[in-house]
C-alpha cells in the first residue's frame, strides 16, 4: 500500500491498465472486429468484380469477343444465337436519354425556385415531399408506367407498341427529378449569399443573379447531379422491366419496344436459361458491361464535383 | 445647351425603366417556369398516388392479406409474399445493422488517415452507385451457387444487407462524428477506456441518428425487386417460409407478378397490393421521423 502511493501517475495508471486483463483484451479485440465490419465492404466490391469478370471469361470462352462488339443483333435465344451487346446499349441509352430529357428541365427548375425563389417555409415543405417521391419503389413507378402512362401515350400516338420506349423513359426521369432537383438545391443554397448580394447591389434581377451568377459558382455541383442521374438511368431495372418490353433492337424510334441491359438480366434469370448454358453466361457479360457504364458515370461525377468546385 | 443635355439624360433614364421593366418582365417568366417546374413534380406524385389509390382500394380487403398466390384474381392474396418481407427484414436487418455501424466506428473512430482508409471510403461511395441488379448477379453466385444456399431467405436477406450497407454506413458516420469530442473527453477524464467510451458514451448517443439511417435503408430494401428477382426469388409461392433456408417470395416481387398478368383484375389487385407496400413504407418512415424527432440530442 505504502508502495503504491510512491508512483507516479503515469505507472498508476498503467498499473490498473494492466490489473484489468479482460478489459486490455477487449481494447485489443474491438477495433479488428471494426475493420472486419469495415473489410466487409471491400469484400462486397471485390466479389462484384470477381463474379462479373470470371464469368465474363466463361462467357468469352465460348462466344468470340469479336461477336460482342462487332455485330448489331442481338438473338441469345435462337437456334443460331447472335450475342451482339449494341441492341442493348441502344435500348438502355435510348431510355435513359428519355429520361434525361424529362428530368434535367423539371430537376433543375424545381432546385432554383427551392434555392433562389421559394421561402424557408415553402422550401422546408416541398424538399421532403420531393424526397418521398425518391422513396418510392421502382416496381410501382413501372405499374404506373404500363397501366397509366402507356394509355395515355397510346391515345395520342396512334399506333404506338404496348411495349415502347417513351414510356418507361418519361417515367424514369420522373423517378430521377427528386434526385437532380435535390443535389443541384445542395449546391446552389452553399453559394454565399454575399456573392448574390454583390450581384443585386449592382441592380442584377434575381433572374440575372441566378443565372449569371449563382448558377455558373455552382455548375460542377449541378451537372455531377446529372451524371449521377443518367448513372441511376441506366441502372435502373423495374421500370424498363415492366413497360419497356423484350425486343433487343437498333431502333431509334421511341414508340416501338426496346430491351435495356437490366431488362435482359432479369428476362434470363427469370426464363428457364439452364446453368452452364451460354445464355446463363450473357447475363455476366451484359451485367459487366453495365457495370462498367455505371462505375465510369459515377467516377465522373465524383470527378467534376472534386475537380471543378469552386472555393469560396 | 442645358435643355439639351436633360432631354438627352430623359430619353437615357427613359430606355433604362424600359430595359429595367423588360428585365423584370423576364424574371418573373423565369420565376413562372421554375415555379411550374417544382409544381409539376409534386404534381405527378399526387397522380401516381391518386390514381393508385382510386384503382386498388377497391380490392382491398382481408382476403389480400390472409390468402396465398393463386391463379384466381379474387382469391389471390400476399401471404406469402408479406412473410417473406418479413423474413427478409429478420436477416437484413441484424446483418446491415453491425456491418454498417462496425464500419462507421472504424473509420471514425479507429482508421489511420492512410491510402487504405481512403480506399476504403471511395470503396464505400462506389458501391453506393452499383446498380441492384448487379447486386443480385453477386447475390445469384455467391450466397445462391457457390455457397449453396440457393435461392433462399438468408441469400436473399444478405444481398439485401450488402446493397443497403452504405447507406447505413454514410448515416452512421454522420451521427456518430456529430458527438461532441467534449463528451468524449469527459469519459477518459474518468478513466474510461477507448472502447468503454464508444461502447458506453459514442454508440449511445449516436443511436438515435444511426436508427434513422437503418430504417431508412431497410425501407428502401423491402421495395427492393430487381436483385431478389435476379436472386431467384420466386413469383408463386403457396407457402411462407419455414427457416432461413426455405424458398420465398416478397411484397414487390409478387405485384411484378401481378403487372405481368394480361387480366385486367389482377392489374386491380397488383394496385391494392402497392397500397398495402407503400403503407408499410410510409410506417417505417414515420418512425424514422419520430426517432429523429424524439429521441436526437442536441448539444
Amino acid at each position: 500500500m505504502e508502495d503504491r502511493s510512491k508512483l507516479s501517475v503515469s505507472e498508476r495508471i498503467e498499473q490498473r491498465t494492466k490489473g484489468s486483463g479482460s478489459s486490455s483484451f477487449t481494447e485489443k479485440l474491438m477495433p479488428v472486429v471494426f475493420f472486419i465490419c469495415a473489410l466487409i465492404s471491400i469484400l462486397t466490391t471485390v466479389g462484384i468484380v470477381f463474379t462479373l469478370l470470371f464469368e465474363t471469361v466463361t462467357f468469352f470462352s465460348n462466344v468470340p469477343f469479336a461477336d460482342f462488339f462487332a455485330s448489331t443483333e442481338w438473338y441469345p435465344f435462337f437456334s443460331d444465337p447472335q450475342y451482339g451487346i449494341w441492341p442493348l446499349v441502344n435500348g438502355t441509352l435510348m431510355i435513359a436519354g428519355i429520361a434525361m430529357l424529362v428530368a434535367v428541365p423539371f430537376g433543375l427548375g424545381a432546385a432554383i425556385y427551392l434555392s433562389e425563389y421559394a421561402s424557408e417555409k415553402v422550401r422546408k415543405t416541398v424538399k421532403p415531399i420531393l424526397e418521398v417521391l425518391a422513396g418510392i419503389p421502382t416496381i410501382v413507378y413501372g405499374f404506373f408506367a404500363l397501366t397509366f402512362v402507356t394509355p395515355i401515350l397510346r391515345s395520342i400516338i396512334p399506333g404506338m407498341d404496348i411495349y415502347n420506349a417513351l414510356s418507361p423513359g418519361i417515367v424514369v426521369g420522373v423517378m430521377i427529378i427528386p434526385m437532380i432537383a435535390s443535389l443541384s438545391e445542395d449546391a446552389m443554397s452553399s453559394v454565399p449569399n454575399s456573392i448574390r448580394q454583390g450581384a443585386f447591389a449592382l441592380g442584377a434581377t434575381r433572374m440575372e443573379v441566378t443565372v449569371k451568377v449563382v448558377m455558373p459558382a455552382a455548375l460542377s455541383g449541378i451537372v455531377a447531379s446529372f451524371v449521377l442521374g443518367v448513372s441511376r438511368a441506366i441502372g435502373e431495372t423495374m421500370i424498363v422491366t415492366v413497360a419497356g418490353g423484350a425486343s433487343p433492337t437498333m431502333t431509334v424510334d421511341p414508340t416501338g419496344a426496346v430491351q435495356t441491359m437490366t431488362a435482359y438480366i432479369v428476362q434470363v434469370t427469370q426464363g428457364d436459361a439452364g446453368y452452364g448454358t451460354p445464355i446463363y453466361y450473357s447475363i455476366y457479360a451484359v451485367g459487366m458491361t453495365l457495370f462498367i457504364f455505371t462505375l465510369m458515370m459515377n467516377l465522373l461525377a465524383h470527378y467534376i464535383s472534386r475537380r471543378f468546385r469552386e472555393d469560396y | 445647351m442645358k435643355f439639351a443635355n436633360t432631354a438627352a439624360q430623359q430619353r437615357v433614364h427613359d430606355e433604362e425603366v424600359q430595359g429595367l421593366s423588360r428585365r423584370n418582365i423576364w424574371n418573373k417568366i423565369f420565376k413562372g417556369v421554375c415555379f411550374t417546374a417544382t409544381a409539376f413534380s409534386i404534381l405527378m406524385l399526387l397522380v401516381l398516388l391518386i390514381r393508385i389509390l382510386t384503382q386498388g382500394i377497391g380490392f382491398l380487403d382481408w382476403g389480400l392479406i390472409v390468402n396465398f398466390a393463386s391463379r384466381n384474381a379474387e382469391d389471390a392474396g400476399l401471404l406469402a409474399a408479406l412473410a417473406g418481407t418479413i423474413w427478409l427484414m429478420m436477416v437484413a436487418a441484424p446483418v446491415s445493422f453491425i456491418l454498417g455501424v462496425g464500419t462507421a466506428v472504424y473509420l471514425e473512430e479507429y482508421a489511420p488517415s492512410n491510402k487504405f482508409t481512403n480506399l476504403l471510403q471511395t470503396n464505400i461511395s462506389n458501391l453506393a452507385g452499383v446498380p441492384s441488379v448487379v447486386f443480385g448477379l453477386l447475390g445469384l453466385t455467391i450466397f445462391n451457387r457457390l455457397m449453396g444456399m440457393g435461392a433462399s431467405v438468408v441469400a436473399g436477406g444478405l444481398t439485401l444487407s450488402l446493397l443497403v450497407l452504405p447507406i447505413i454506413v454514410v448515416a452512421s458516420r454522420e451521427a456518430i462524428s456529430a458527438v461532441p469530442t467534449d463528451v468524449k473527453h469527459a469519459s477518459y477524464a474518468m478513466g474510461a477506456t477507448k472502447w468503454q467510451t464508444i461502447f458506453r458514451i459514442v454508440i449511445p448517443t449516436a443511436l438515435p441518428g444511426v436508427l434513422t439511417g437503418t430504417i431508412l435503408a431497410l425501407s428502401r430494401a423491402i421495395g427492393e425487386t430487381a436483385p431478389i428477382l435476379v436472386l431467384g426469388a420466386l413469383t408463386y409461392v403457396a407457402a411462407t417460409p419455414s427457416g432461413l433456408l426455405s424458398s420465398f417470395t416478397a411484397m414487390p416481387v409478387q405485384i411484378y407478378n401481378w403487372t405481368g398478368r394480361p387480366q385486367q383484375e389482377f392489374q386491380d389487385i397488383a394496385a391494392a397490393g402497392i397500397i398495402i407496400l407503400l403503407l408499410m413504407l410510409l410506417f417505417m418512415n414515420s418512425i424514422a421521423v419520430f426517432i429523429r424527432s424524439k429521441f436526437q440530442k442536441r448539444f
